[in-house]
């Protein structure tokens, strides 16, 4: 999201209109998405708080869980979003910038409220943490700061692959692969996703995956949830 | 009226917006004597064992729940707050609950594989027992709701309504006359979740 309205780049570039907040949350909430993940994605960069009157009313409209991040600062922002409504909540640069915000999150709301939201892309062949949406290279390895942010209370990680991002020709296993085995909490695979036979090659090749998440392909219609569930299905993929 | 428990625990708003959405009119309220001019009860709950258990004993809310119950009243615990609703839980220690199901809350990791992730989080579908449940009047054998949970009803095979597998078999739901008890959320689980709310609502008191 950005002032207000669902949007959607490439490589995190270049962000196209998509659609409102309230109306695409409920129709995702009642075609069968099995959960809602919800990015104030300039948040951190334009350095302000999320909109909690959005969240309020798609929090209102949605009866799925509700993954909700951007510019999650401190324990004080985890308490605004989840008074609004939220279940899980998602930090990243804000982990970055002060790691110990994890631990202090999960001793408060518990580790299945914090979810670990990072971006990463191939530095010289390093997988690398980058933070504020893609625009700085922190020069962290992603390996150790996943492991780092499980040992501190992550209850779960998204790992946006910046590399594979709005490409739309398949999640970045390798990447996915690598935090998979690093470590043992569910593991939600972003950004690549262009097709139903993404989300089949991602879950045959990497049983370890618990969660694939897309934006563009749902946003644009492209792939119709209830086709791509019936298709994982015949896969012999365990869906709702 | 349906009176949502509030002592200081969880996310109600999801909760209460479930309920709008299905037509039953609810309030959230902290005070043990607005409990008695409810229709029915809904004690939520997402946190620690011994903290909540606590909460509900030093707010009388705990006392004024037992009350109602045992007079009849319609009853639903969700998540933590369906936990509570028995004997006594071994979740860090050995804390004491509300006692109106029979049966005891013990960590999964006792009876689940090593290999798996716990908390068991997600969805996952719902197997009947042979014990059938009101609350499960408008839903079909199998239908998958959300789990997010690291220990579990024990000790209680007799009151369960329905179980989850993850690895063995986990108690889902439990009830014992007027009192159940899911340990998914309901709100949390779609056109799923609203339909076992309903099933709850529309209970004839």
């Amino acid at each position: 999201m950005r002032n207000g309205r669902v949007v959607k780049g490439v490589n995190f570039e270049g962000l196209a209109d998509v659609s409102s907040p309230v109306e695409l949350g409920k129709y995702y909430s009642e075609c069968g998405a099995d959960e809602l993940v919800f990015y104030d994605i300039t948040a951190s960069a334009e350095g302000r708080a999320l909109f909690t009157d959005i969240l309020r009313e798609v929090a209102r409209q949605i009866f799925i869980p509700l993954t909700v991040g951007g510019g999650i600062n401190s324990l004080e922002d985890f308490d605004r979003v989840l008074k609004c409504g939220a279940d899980k909540v998602s930090v990243n640069s804000g982990a970055l910038r002060d790691p110990s915000l994890i631990s202090a999150a999960a001793r408060r709301y518990g580790s299945q409220c914090v979810v670990l939201s990072v971006d990463a892309k191939r530095v010289d062949g390093r997988f690398t943490v980058f933070a504020k949406g893609g625009r700085e290279n922190t020069g962290r390895d992603l390996i150790e700061w996943v492991r780092y942010g499980v040992e501190n209370g992550a209850g779960e990680l998204v790992i946006n692959s910046i590399d594979t991002d709005g490409v739309k020709k398949g999640f970045d296993l390798e990447m996915q692969d690598a935090v998979c085995a690093a470590v043992k909490v569910p593991v939600i695979a972003s950004g690549g996703a262009g097709c139903a036979a993404d989300f089949v090659e991602l879950f045959e090749k990497l049983p370890a995956v618990d969660a694939g998440l897309a934006a563009s392909i749902f946003h644009f219609g492209e792939v119709r949830i209830a086709e791509l569930k019936e298709k994982l299905r015949r896969s012999g993929i365990n869906v709702r | 009226m349906i009176a949502i428990v509030d002592y200081g625990v969880g996310n109600l708003f999801s909760l209460q917006s479930s309920l709008a959405a299905i037509g039953a009119p609810a309030q959230v309220t902290d005070d043990p004597k607005a409990l008695g001019a409810a229709e029915k009860i809904i004690l939520p709950g997402v946190g620690a064992f011994e903290d909540a258990a606590r909460r509900l004993r030093e707010s009388g809310l705990g006392d004024a729940v037992c009350e109602q119950a045992k007079a009849g009243k319609p009853l639903l615990g969700i998540c933590l707050g369906m936990q509570l609703l028995f004997e006594r839980s071994f979740e860090f220690g050995e804390h004491e609950g509300l006692g109106l199901i029979p049966g005891n809350v013990r960590p999964i990791a006792e009876v689940i594989p090593p290999q798996l992730k716990i908390p068991h989080i997600g969805w996952n579908a719902l197997h009947f027992t042979s014990r059938s449940s009101a609350l499960f009047r408008f839903l079909r054998e199998g239908e998958c709701v959300y789990f997010v949970h690291s220990y579990y009803a024990a000790d209680c095979k007799p009151y369960v309504t329905a179980n989850a597998e993850y690895g063995a078999m986990l108690t889902a739901a439990a009830e014992n006359g007027n009192v159940f008890g899911t340990q998914f959320h309901p709100e949390k689980s779609g056109d799923a979740g609203l339909r076992i709310l309903r099933g709850f609502c529309e209970l004839e008191v």
